[in-house]
């Protein structure tokens, strides 16, 4: 049996096989999910997303348990930072998540980053069209653990669970620009800490302040360690997909975000052709020294290699 | 090789203690590599599963609790039993030299015991991982 067949068999070698295919730009893999990408759309994705140890994968692992209550088939893929010194990588999400490891039907992947800077790494988008055709309810997508501006979960999740803890800042940390604006909704982790309802105003009131919409991100306090509301949690995520579903929504979420994936996947393209152009005959080397030299400046350096792709091209 | 290779460091069994597996890691991570550390007391069945899901080139595992020679042999059987032939696995921790053949002709593929430098094991490694 090919890896084709393999998958759609309900394989996890074949899946995480061809995660790993995906994560090396192996074309092969690519041909795959081309063929097979009609099996796609059943997935449901939930970003969860918060600072570094606000407890991302311990909640992770307790929705998941949640929703195989509930009859659901999971897959998670737990985002960990790659080094951007070596290209290596401590990937331990699981580490929180090892009871769900032997259930059938749960699959769980570490990711390393390789580059990518705003939380989830580049082949994040192939994985979860490979769990979406493995025939996953639900793809959990664990980001790195974020600061304020690492906001790509956005662009691939249906909903975005924005995990907080309490005393990380002060009111003014909430009505900052940036990753408070991507939450569809709201868990206070370690809400048995002195501050958790200060912090659940401070949240409240920074959303009083938005414009009014018919749909307002629910804040909801919970503890994963104690496995305490988890339940509410998950009624508060599966209302918010109700309402995009009914309000049509999700197709213009999905509408948006699929612009966004073509447009960086022919960036991507692009980049690297830009990338093999000024390594050609060390370009890129004899460029630098001439603008530290004074002799060009670092926009006439663009325009050069800009140039040798307008003319490969014409 | 451009790839980065993955490599599942795990540890089971019952003992607790995992400086070494974390020194590994950490070195590992240095050297390039993907490191998927599950942490401590796993039992055979999820390490092999872990294994599989994160379609590892390399199942590192470190025991200090003297279980090795059921662990180890249990594991590599486990994974063969799902069909999985392209995995390197070897282990490490505080494990007798009489021991060591036993684990090899069980199908560890080598025993990095204490003292060994970090720099053997990653060697090892990029000479031995079979994809």
């Amino acid at each position: 049996m090919n890896l084709k067949e393999r998958l759609l068999k309900g394989d996890k070698r074949a899946c995480a096989r061809l995660i790993t295919m995906l994560e090396n730009n192996d074309e092969e893999a690519i041909s795959i999910i081309k063929e097979l990408y009609g099996y796609s759309g059943n997935a449901y994705v939930i970003g969860i997303t918060g600072a570094p140890g606000s407890g991302k994968s311990t909640l992770t692992d307790k929705l998941a348990k949640e929703f195989r209550k509930r009859g659901k088939k999971i897959g998670i893929l737990a985002i960990d930072p790659t080094s951007p010194f070596t290209g290596g990588a401590i990937l331990g999400d699981r580490i929180r998540m090892n009871d769900l490891t032997l259930d059938k039907d749960i699959f769980i992947r570490s990711m390393g980053t390789r580059g990518s800077l705003g939380g989830i790494s580049k082949a994040t988008w192939g994985a979860v069209k490979v769990l979406d055709i493995f025939g996953m309810d639900y793809i959990f997508i664990e980001t790195v653990g974020v600061g304020q501006s690492e906001v790509d979960i956005v662009k691939l999740a249906d909903t975005v669970l924005m995990v907080m803890v309490p005393n990380l800042g002060d009111d003014i940390q909430a009505i900052k620009a940036g990753i408070m604006e991507i939450a569809d909704v709201f868990a206070i982790n370690k809400c048995d800490l002195d501050g958790a309802d200060r912090t659940k105003l401070e949240i409240e009131m920074n959303l009083d302040l938005s414009e009014k919409k018919d749909y307002r991100p629910p804040v909801v306090k919970v503890s994963a360690s104690r496995n305490e509301n988890i339940e509410e949690l998950v009624e508060k995520i599966i209302e918010h997909r109700t309402y995009l579903e009914k309000t049509n929504k999700l197709q213009e979420r999905r509408k948006k975000n699929t612009k966004l994936e073509i447009l960086s996947l022919a960036e991507e393209e692009f980049i690297s052709m830009i990338m093999n152009k000024s390594l050609e005959e060390n370009l890129l080397d004899n460029l630098a020294e001439s603008v530290l030299l004074k002799e060009m400046d670092p926009y006439t350096a663009k325009d050069r290699i800009m140039s040798l792709i307008n003319n490969r091209r014409g | 090789m451009d790839r980065p290779i993955r490599v599942l460091v795990a540890k089971p069994g019952l003992d607790g203690h995992d400086r070494g597996a974390k020194v590994i890691a950490r070195a590992l991570r240095d050297a390039g590599m993907e490191v998927i550390y599950t942490g401590l007391r796993q039992t055979p069945e999820q390490i092999v599963q872990a294994a599989i899901q994160e379609d590892v080139d390399v199942v590192a595992l470190s025991i200090l609790s003297g279980a090795h020679n059921h662990l180890f042999p249990r594991i590599v059987n486990l994974l063969r039993e799902e069909g999985v032939d392209d995995v390197l696995v070897i282990g490490g921790g505080v494990i007798p030299e009489e021991d060591i053949p036993g684990l090899k002709a069980a199908g560890v593929e080598e025993i990095f015991t204490p003292g060994t430098s970090t720099k053997d094991v990653i060697e090892y490694i990029k000479n031995n991982i079979k994809r």
